[in-house]
Parts: structure tokens; sequence; C-alpha cells
């Protein structure tokens, strides 16, 4: 089994510590995982802008570095969906996989040696959640699972809960969260809000584009509340 | 013309209107997810509906001459319309034939989209809004802000100072049970008077030639038995093919729309009752050309419910006049391009493609993903402005060239880190309400070749 780490690009330069978290957490499961240098980005944010045609350069560039590999494992939704519905390869499109997903689904994980013991807010990201399905959502009419909480089931001590309207969007939205930035901030507002209700610690999901989009607020706000991804706890000796 | 960024922020200005309109907005949601999870069928119905109207819309064609035919044959005059224009000129003709000066209306949003008030109103004709939202915001000058819930914007204070000013309801008053009640006197004499009644079309039945409206007021069918003249205005769209399908989506509206098990009046018109007149106008106005584009055909299955609107947590928070187009909201953003897409070409940006939308619809229209094909769409046809291309453009080359990305990465935390100031600032809308995040001193990349 020939595993790629994909480590999109703003992870790559503002959250390295969630790359870190994967990497680790992959190998202490048995899994050997290459990273091929000369990665970049997976062409969402100019897709998103309406510039698909645009992203021609960035693919090749990603098809060049992953080709060979049987998994790509990634630590977020939304830049694993992206690839998925649009990355014109379709060898590409159907290796990449979501590091929770590439959990439960492939490797088929029962057991964490993870300790977390904190209570946490859990925020599951809308590309993750409808889009890549890892989790329920409160529009249709299904029986609910989350691969995100069956994951934190195995983790010692820690304590997850759901804000009020447990699937609301963010609000950070790609080019959105500048273009629309009233509406995005707005929408983060009200998410945070939700999530302090709770009284919790952290602010853990599987997306860290919505990760950072709600620490900018909290922050702002001058709160003690921090963001973690859920690598991070699941990777938390 | 406020785009729809500009519009939001407006709104969002009064942040204590904003919060009462989401939860007024997100009330609504949550009332449709509790009635449609006590069905066990729920998804197989929304299944049905979506292709009976696929089915439809492959063959419209000979579904509208299948109902021509046959409602013809039950003594409806019926007429075609290319575009609003020509359905404003047949709906005047029709009117001046029968002298009226002043015509009652049912809510329509296909009248609200060929700006039939306007029109008729130049011409001398008094049109009179009877749904009692659609009142309010016609006393207002305003148009509707949601297609269900025309007046959602205001609060009860604000229908009690408009009827103040337009019904001499007395000042401060803003009981919704005396102002609803000075509503209804007042429209009680124009429904007494009018000679022409217009309503709007909920669902057209090809095998029977008859046509279904459904109202929660009464006010439409208030206004087709009292008046000499009935005119129905349909988008070419509202076809089903037979009366049997009707219970799919009979179920499936009201759930979606406001939680209510079934519309209070699911009124079917059939033939026009001795001595009175009936018309029926099928209009065009752009769907068959929306009709042949592959990515945007089943935005047609649309049945008018909203449920998009009151899921959407961009909607909940800009309010509807944002979208600038008779139809807000998500769907409001994919249809509105067919019509003027130099104009709208802001509002398949106004989501962040949560895909909230496309799961609570019950014709199972993927409302997100094309949201995602009119960017395209829009950016192809040269619409961005120039600083976007640029920008894309360059980020595009930079993600396509991995020592330059590195490179790029490495100057902007270097600036992040030692000069803050060059990105905190006012010309940074991320810094505007949200601070940056730390920049860390190396990159994954360069961590990962260390540690080897």
């Amino acid at each position: 089994m020939r595993v790629a780490l994909f480590v999109p690009c703003y992870v790559d330069q503002f959250y390295p510590q969630v790359a870190v978290a994967t990497l680790e957490l992959l190998e202490k499961l048995g899994v050997e995982v290459h990273v091929p240098s000369n990665q970049t980005c997976c062409g969402q944010p100019m897709a998103n802008a309406g510039f698909a045609s645009s992203t021609e350069g960035c693919d090749t560039n990603f098809f060049k570095n992953f080709e060979g590999f049987d998994y790509i494992v990634g630590p977020t939704g939304s830049c694993i969906l992206h690839l998925k519905e649009h990355h014109p390869s379709e060898k590409i499109r159907s290796s990449v996989y979501e590091i929770c997903e590439f959990l439960v689904d492939v490797l088929k994980v029962k057991s964490l040696s993870a300790n977390f013991p904190h209570k946490i807010g859990l925020h599951q990201s809308c590309h993750g959640q409808r889009g890549l399905r890892l989790s329920s959502m409160t529009e249709l009419n299904e029986a609910p699972f989350s691969k995100l909480a069956q994951l934190l089931d195995l983790v010692k001590g820690v304590e997850y809960v759901y804000p009020e309207r447990a699937d609301e969007c963010c609000g950070f939205g790609g080019t959105f969260c500048v273009t629309e930035e009233a509406v995005s901030v707005r929408m983060g507002q009200d998410r945070v809000e939700s999530h302090l209700k709770n009284e919790i610690e952290f602010i853990v999901g599987g997306d860290t584009s919505c990760l950072m989009h709600m620490e900018g607020i909290l922050k702002r706000q001058g709160s003690k509340v921090q963001v973690k991804h859920i690598v991070e706890i699941l990777n938390h000796a | 013309m406020l785009n729809h960024a500009e519009a939001s922020e407006k709104f969002i200005e009064d942040a204590e209107r904003t919060t009462w309109h989401d939860e007024t907005l997100w009330f609504v949601r949550s009332k449709r997810d509790k009635v449609s999870k006590l069905l066990p069928e729920w998804e197989a119905l929304r299944e049905q509906a979506s292709l009976i109207k696929d089915h439809t819309l492959a063959n419209l064609g000979q579904y509208l001459i299948e109902f021509e035919s046959n409602a013809q044959k039950n003594g409806i005059k019926v007429h075609w319309a290319k575009d609003a224009q020509e359905h404003n000129e047949i709906v005047h003709s029709i009117i001046s034939k029968h002298g009226g000066k002043a015509l009652v209306k049912s809510k329509s949003m296909l009248t609200e989209e060929c700006h039939l008030n306007e029109f008729l109103t130049k011409k001398g004709v008094e049109v009179v809004d009877t749904d009692l939202g659609e009142r309010i915001v016609q006393f207002r000058n305003e148009v509707p802000s949601h297609i269900v819930l025309p007046a959602i914007h205001l609060k009860k204070e604000d229908v009690g100072e408009t009827f103040h000013e337009f019904l001499g309801t007395p000042k401060g008053n803003k009981d919704p049970q005396f102002l609803t009640e000075a509503a209804r006197q007042h429209l009680r004499g124009y429904f007494l008077g009018a000679n022409v009644a217009i309503t709007g079309v909920n669902f057209a039945v090809a095998e029977t030639g008859e046509f279904v409206v459904c109202t929660n007021e009464g006010n439409a069918d208030m206004g087709a038995h009292l008046a000499k003249v009935h005119i129905a205005c349909m988008g070419i769209e509202k076809m089903i093919p037979k009366r049997k399908d009707l219970g799919v989506f009979l179920r499936l509206l009201a759930r979606s729309a406001t939680g209510q098990l079934i519309t209070t009046y699911s009124s079917h018109f059939a033939k026009p009752r001795k001595g009175q007149e009936m018309h029926i106008i099928l209009v065009d106005n752009g769907r068959t050309r929306q009709l042949a584009r592959d990515e945007f055909r089943n935005s047609l299955k649309c049945i008018r419910c909203a449920a998009c609107f009151n899921t959407c947590p961009v909607y909940r928070r800009s309010g509807g006049h944002s979208y600038h187009q008779p139809v807000a909201g998500p769907i409001g953003s994919i249809l509105a391009p067919n019509f003027d897409k130099s104009a709208n070409v802001d509002l398949p940006f106004a989501s962040t493609l949560c895909g909230s939308c496309s799961n609570v619809c019950p014709v199972k229209i993927n409302i997100h993903e094309q949201l995602w094909f009119w960017r395209q769409d829009l950016m192809k046809d040269g619409l961005a402005p120039l600083g976007k291309s640029l920008s894309m453009k360059g980020m595009a080359f930079m993600f396509s060239n991995p020592t330059i990305f590195k490179m790029a990465g490495y100057m902007g935390r270097l600036v992040m880190r030692f000069a803050p100031f060059i990105v905190n600032n006012s010309f940074n809308p991320w810094f505007k309400q949200r601070e940056m995040p730390e920049a860390p001193k190396e990159s994954f990349q360069s961590w990962y070749k260390n540690r080897k």
C-alpha cells in the first residue's frame, strides 16, 4: 500500500503542526508515508472563484507529485472534496482520502493510544460532512452517523459536544471570506458563539480553513478558547 | 445598485435585526425538519418528485401541447408569451376588453419576474396585491424579500407604521390580529369591486388541463371566485403530467416551505364557472434557454417552496433585498444569471457552497453545484473585475511552480512575523474583524526535510 501525504498549501505554510500530527498518526498506525516534496495546492481557490479554467498547471503539478500512489491522504475535507470532484485525472479522483475517512474506511482503526482530557466542541465542516459524507446531516431524513465522532470515541478523556444547529456553515467559504467579508464574519461570530455556550476549551474539526476563520474571530474577541484539528487530538499522547 | 456583498454589509450593520431575521427563518427551517422527519418515505418522495420533474422537462413540449388542448376543451382560453413584455401585453389586452380600472392579484412570483405591476400602473390600471405580505411590501414600494414570506424582512412594528400611514390604523398599534383585520377590511372592497383577478399557478396538469393554486390565506380563491375574469399566469416549467403526480408535490411543498402538512388551500381550477372567463398565460421568458443548458436545466424543477432560502446561512444574514432580484436566495442565484449575466454576476458568489440548499430541496436541484458552474460560466465570459483575474492568474502561476510557491510562502511568513503591519491593516478584508493566523518559523515541508 503506497500512501502519500497531501499537505494543502496553507497548512504547509501556516499550520505545519496539523501536517506533522497527520504524518505521526499514520506512522503510529504502521503506515509508511511518503511526502512528495514539490506539491503545492489542490486548485480549489481558483476553481471556486470561477477560474477552474486556470488550474491546469496546478492540476498537472499535483498529478506529477501523486500519480504513483494507491492512497493520497490529506487533513482537509474541502481540498479533498475539490480533488475528488474536479481533478482531471480519474486515478487522482479515486485515490484521494480525507484523513478521518482513511482511518475509518481504509485502515478500519479500532483503537488509538490517544489521550485528551478536555471538553471540545465538534465542528462538522460542510465539505467534509455534506460533500464527503463524513457524517450525517440534519437536512436529510437519515440515521445519524459521524466518522469524526467514531474516532473521538477511541480517545481517552475527551468529551465532545455539538453546538446548537449542529451543521451550520462557519462562513469561511474560500474567497467568500474576503469578497463577502461582512456575511462571512457574522456567520463565524454566530458559530463561535454557539460553541462557546457549551463552555468548551477547544473547537475541533476536520477542516483547517474553517478553524483558521474561527480562530481569527476567537483571537479578535480575546477568547482563551483555541482551535485544533481533529488529528491533533487523535495523535495526542 | 449595490451588489450582494455591499447590500449585505448594510443589512448586517443592524446586528440585532440580523439576529432576529436569522432566528425567524431558522425557526421555519426547524419546523420543516420536524415534519419531514415524521415521514419515513421523505427521501423517496424527494426522489420521486425529482424524477417526475426530470421526465416532464425532457418532454416539456409534448406536455404543454397536451395541457393546452385539454384546457381549451374545458373552456379555458390559452395564451403563449415568449417573454415578459408579451405576457404583460396579453394581460393588459384582456383587462382593456373588460374595461377594468382595478384588479386584484394573489401572489405570483412570475408577475414579479415580469414586473407586471409597474407595467399596468403605467397604463393606468391599479393592481392590488391581496396576499397580506405582498400588500405590505406593495404599500412600502418594495419588492418581496422572500418568495413564500414576502414581508419577512419586516417586524410587526414596521407593519404597524406602514398601516398607520396607508390604512389609518392608530399610530403605535402593532397587534398582528388587529392589523390583519384592518387589511381584511381594506381588501374586501377591492375583492367585491374587481372585474379581473390574477393568480399564479403552482401546478398545471397536462392530463386534465386543470391548474392548482396553493395558498394559506384564501385570497386567490376569493379573487377568482368573485371576479368575472380570472387570469392565471404561469411559467412553462410548472407542468406535471398527471393528476396523481400532485400527491407527491402537495405533500412536499408545504412541508418544505413552512413545516405545514399541506397548504390551507390547494385549489383546482379546471373550467370557468357560468358567465366567467378564464385565461391562462404560458410564459417562456428565458426558460427554454435554461432548458437547453445541460448544467442548469434542472433549476427548472423548482416548485418555489423557499426551503433553500430558510436553510441558507448567507440568506438568513443578508436579507432577500441584497439579492436585487424578484427571486432571492440560493435558487434565485442560479436563476438570475439566465436573465442577465452581467447584472447578476455577484449572485453565484453569494454562497459558501456549504451544500445545505441542495439537501433540503424537495425536488433535488443541485443548487450549490450550479452556483459553482455559474461561477465558471460568468468568469469565462470575462465578467470578473480586472484585479480578480490578475490575482487568479498569479495564484495559478504560483501553484504551478513549486519553487516559486515555497519562496512566496517563505517571504509571506517572514513579512507576517517581522512586519505584521504590512498585512494587519484596513486594506486587508480578513483583518478587519479577524486576526491573521500566526506565521510559524518554518513550513511543514522544510520541517520534514530536516527531520530525515
